[in-house]
């Protein structure tokens, strides 16, 4: 890179705000995914003044700039695949403005998700998508990649709480996108740019909505002896019509791995369990929890647990978030998957996710979001041998393949990013990627925010995407 | 339309078959938008037909308008240009409906009603109570951007939308989205084809999220002597643990507009007088749930509606409560056949605004004697109409002065307002979109991204695009 470019960034933010030595730039050649991509400059703006001059430099030296949160992504969204500077947030992290009454929230990028909700605890409100990244993972991250978790399927995701947008465009125009009161006129802008995954604009403030905690909260830990009676259960709760706020689904072989981790009591001698949760108003939720705890013992649970306090709830829930981390010990390198099936053909899913595993010769465990059909297979194997890796990501490809085929998708709520940008043909026409390269386009007209995302390379068709040798254990899901 | 409209409607023929092409003036008629004709409507079964129709009429330079039950075309500026009426309505089949996964896929121009009393089948339902329920299509509904009293709960289309196919301006068919509760896989196109009047592009199949049905619901009505306690209700039950499934207050006089021959054709069973009639205020939410559940609700609401100064409450249930619903449902059709001249505003402020933004308002239309009626629902969409009776030059005046002064107050509010619906020859003096907004500029890089050529609703959405 321009070493007057390094210059200009310096000057502009100040020697403090900008790394570019090799070893300093270590860290940031990886995300939470199996990508690795170095960048040539991480820098770190305060306001949003100073990101409006990063793009202008960026845009004087035509050098690819990409947006970053605390890059816990799962797509390689927040990697410079073609090099460039990398627009690191976490010094944009104040809540701006809290409104109790209306029930937004304005704030900057990198405030992390989680903290957002605990500013607010006190008045009975939190920010309802609940990524399990959420403890590290920023708000401009999840507007990003339109990050989903646990509770989205009652709450939905990150763009179902967001209302406007102030971004900077990656020609350096500042805009101001939908507004914090609903239905802004014209075309919905904020609807288009949250989930972009930094293709369009670098976000600079984001007003989001806070939701009011429920009254009460019932945690069901559901124990099964074999995967089909756990997932023929979650056929039967969504076909019946109950909404549980969540309903997760860890595997056996997850389930042993978690609990020498965390020890959050989920029974080691089992097949699968479920993790749900309803919530609402006391005469509701009681009723609700009911429901489903019957819909398990259906299914041949062998037991159904109700959590009998915060502690107890907060426990399951810290084994489900931990579950990547617990993974992480297992293995060097695993691979986590986000295929979205329709929920009534999670039984045949799973069991063929398991044949594929066996053919390959690979340890698949699963531990995923059952309500919402989105599964996150993880393979686990050994990158230090190549052939592994190549078998790992043929596995993948065979698991999203049957994904789409039962009518799903390539990814529930980690991104296309770097990583499956050559499955895209899988769902979308040459036509439908056209259009939306051209709405891409439209406002990153040279291409310079965030390049080489999403779209497969048009040049190289049937070019098989050789990938660098990943880095050991992604950390959540 | 130029030289070759002679031969335009054989051309058209040519692609759907003569049956299916409309030339005569006196039928056209009902597809003026504005009181502007079409010069030939088209009524084409296959996408492959509509890719043929679009990239004809570029070829041609003819505007096309996509349309379906025809109910809310007066909703924006008048067509700059309009050329083909391109009926929508056969292409009106269920694609996919997989009751088990809670998704379905449908044809643009499928009534609602008829889609609702398929998932009425399977308990399920869509919470797109859209007005002109029982003829609106799916395409129109989204396409014009309307929301329902469900939103309260349930959001709009933008929340339970799950991918679209459309074809853009440039006669191509593209989609976004999937039929999965879940996905993040590519851009959300959909998303900006919500309200976007037909300017993008002509959408030929929607994928939905459907909803268990409600159990047993019922709503509370109360009355408050002004409307800042009405909204304060509002505010209390906002507070609280309760999540209604709609809310909404109503102005005094709306009994006026629910007692018309047409309302009593819509809502045949009649809400008690003492909610409906008189000079109060209305705050109204319907709840459901479990028998507990209902009485919680039931118990809570009347204990804040006192706390807040209700003069009156009562609760709704069975008929009355469908009546009651189909009301609320059909507020902007109710106001529009009331008085020949009726020009509603749509303003959003935030929640907490709405008792200034309505004071604002009602300030405007009463010191020019103009007639009112107001329906605001409890997220803060509020629907100010202005009942005038006659579309002479003065009263004109009257409304121009009137809602360009509530247009301000809403902006100074930061909040949005726009006139929707208003008599076609006063849309050149009105703000029909509202004041200039910033955005516009990234609004119109959007539309030449699918229409470069703006043959698709010419003129007809913001900043005339």
């Amino acid at each position: 890179m321009d070493s007057h470019a390094i210059n200009d960034l310096k000057k502009l933010l100040g020697a403090d705000a900008v790394l570019h030595r090799p070893e300093e730039l270590l860290l940031y050649e990886y995300d939470g995914s199996v990508e690795v991509a170095r960048p040539n400059c991480v820098v770190f703006p305060r306001h949003t003044k100073e990101v409006v001059g990063i793009v202008q430099i960026a845009n004087r030296y035509q050098i690819p700039m990409i947006g970053r949160g605390a890059g816990t992504g799962l797509s390689g969204g927040a990697l410079a695949r073609q090099g460039g500077v990398l627009v690191v947030f976490s010094r944009m992290n104040r809540i701006l403005e809290i409104d109790v009454e209306n029930q937004c929230a304005v704030v900057q990028p990198g405030v992390v998700n989680a903290d957002l909700s605990v500013a607010v605890a006190q008045t009975g409100l939190h920010f309802a998508p609940d990524p399990s990244s959420q403890k590290a993972s920023t708000i401009g991250g999840n507007v990003s990649e339109n990050s989903g978790g646990p509770h989205t399927l009652a709450y939905g995701v990150t763009t179902n709480h967001v209302h406007s947008l102030e971004a900077v465009l990656p020609t350096g125009e500042l805009v101001r996108l939908g507004s914090p009161a609903l239905d802004s006129p014209g075309y919905d802008l904020p609807g288009l740019f949250v989930g972009s995954e930094g293709t369009l604009a670098l976000v600079t403030e984001i007003t989001v909505k806070l939701t009011r905690l429920p009254e009460t909260v019932k945690t069901l830990l559901a124990i099964f002896d074999t995967v089909d009676d756990a997932t023929e259960t979650v056929v039967d709760i969504t076909a019946r019509g109950i909404t549980p706020a969540a309903c997760e689904m860890l595997d056996g072989w997850t389930i042993r791995a978690v609990e020498a981790y965390v020890h959050a009591g989920f029974p080691v001698d089992c097949a699968a369990v479920l993790l749900l949760e309803v919530d609402g108003l006391r005469e509701a939720a009681e009723q609700h929890a009911e429901e489903v705890a019957d819909v398990c013992r259906l299914h041949h649970a062998r037991e159904v647990r109700v959590a009998r306090d915060a502690r107890e709830r907060d426990l399951l829930w810290k084994g489900r978030k931990n579950a990547f981390g617990a993974v992480g010990r297992l293995s060097p390198t695993y691979y986590v998957q986000d295929g979205v099936i329709p929920r009534t053909k999670l039984p045949q899913t799973l069991r063929r996710i398991n044949e594929i595993g066996e053919k390959y010769g690979f340890e698949i465990g699963n531990i995923f979001h059952a309500g919402d059909g989105n599964l996150h297979p993880i393979i686990l194997f050994d990158a230090r041998e190549e052939k592994q890796f190549q078998r790992a990501v043929a596995s993948a490809d065979e698991i999203i393949g049957f994904c789409i085929e039962m009518g799903g998708s390539i990814t529930g709520e980690h991104g296309v990013g770097m990583e499956k940008d050559r499955l895209m043909p899988l769902l979308f026409t040459e036509d439908d990627m056209n259009l939306m390269r051209r709405v891409r386009d439209a406002y990153n007209p040279v291409g310079l925010l965030n390049p080489g995302k999403i779209f497969p390379d048009t040049k190289g068709c049937g070019e098989i995407h050789v990938r660098p040798l990943p880095v050991a254990g992604a950390s959540r899901a | 339309m130029n030289t070759a409209s002679a031969t335009v409607p054989s051309r058209l023929a040519d692609i759907v078959g003569p049956s299916n092409v409309v030339a005569d003036p006196a039928q056209l008629a009902a597809f003026a938008i504005d009181d502007k004709k079409p010069s030939v409507s088209v009524s084409p079964q296959l996408i492959a037909e509509i890719v043929e129709i679009v990239k004809f009429a570029r070829k041609e330079k003819l505007a096309i308008i996509a349309t379906g039950a025809r109910t809310k075309l007066g909703i924006g500026l008048p067509p700059r240009q309009y050329d083909i009426a391109l009926n929508m309505t056969r292409l009106d089949r269920l694609v996919s409906y997989d009751p088990g996964d809670l998704t379905l896929s449908a044809e643009a121009g499928i009534p609602l009603h008829k889609l609702s009393a398929i998932l009425g089948e399977h308990h399920q339902f869509l919470p797109l109570a859209a007005p002109y329920f029982d003829r609106t299509t799916i395409g129109g509904t989204i396409a014009s951007g309307v929301d329902g009293p469900l939103r309260q709960l349930y959001g709009t289309a933008r929340d339970y939308l799950l991918g679209m196919e459309f074809v853009t301006g440039e006669g191509v068919v593209a989609k976004s989205g999937g039929r999965v509760v879940k996905n993040v896989t590519g851009y959300d196109i959909h998303k900006v084809m919500i309200g976007a009047l037909g300017t993008l592009g002509v959408i030929t199949r929607i994928n939905f999220k459907t909803f268990p049905r409600l159990l047993s619901s019922r709503a509370f009505v109360s009355t408050f002597q002004t409307l800042e306690r009405a909204c304060g209700m509002r505010n209390r039950v906002s507070q609280s643990h309760l999540a209604p499934v709609t809310m909404e207050i109503f102005s005094p006089g709306v009994a006026n507009l629910f007692s018309t021959e047409t309302a009593s054709r819509i809502a045949p069973n009649s809400i008690p007088e003492n909610i409906l009639g008189g000079s109060r205020w209305i705050f109204t939410s319907g709840f459901a749930g479990n028998p507990n559940a209902l009485a919680r609700y039931e118990n809570d609401l009347r204990k804040m509606a006192e706390e807040c100064g209700a003069v009156d409450a009562a609760v709704l249930e069975g008929p009355q409560l469908a009546s009651a619903f189909a009301l609320k449902r059909e507020f902007i059709p109710l106001a529009l056949s009331f008085s020949s001249a009726a020009t509603i505003l749509k303003i959003s402020v935030l929640p907490r605004q709405i008792a200034e933004a309505l004071t604002a308002a009602t300030r405007e239309a009463e010191s020019r004697h103009l007639p009112w009626v107001v329906m605001a629902r409890g997220v803060g969409m509020i629907y100010f109409a202005i009942l005038a009776g006659e579309s002479s030059e003065a009263t004109k005046q009257q409304v121009v002065q009137a809602s360009d002064n509530i247009l301000l107050a809403c902006a100074a509010l930061g909040g949005n307002a726009t006139i929707p619906w208003c008599p076609t020859a006063w849309k050149n003096t009105l703000r029909v979109w509202g004041p200039p907004r910033a955005d516009f500029a990234q609004m119109l890089k959007l539309k030449k991204a699918f229409d470069p050529d703006a043959i698709l609703s010419p003129g007809r959405f913001v900043g005339g695009i």
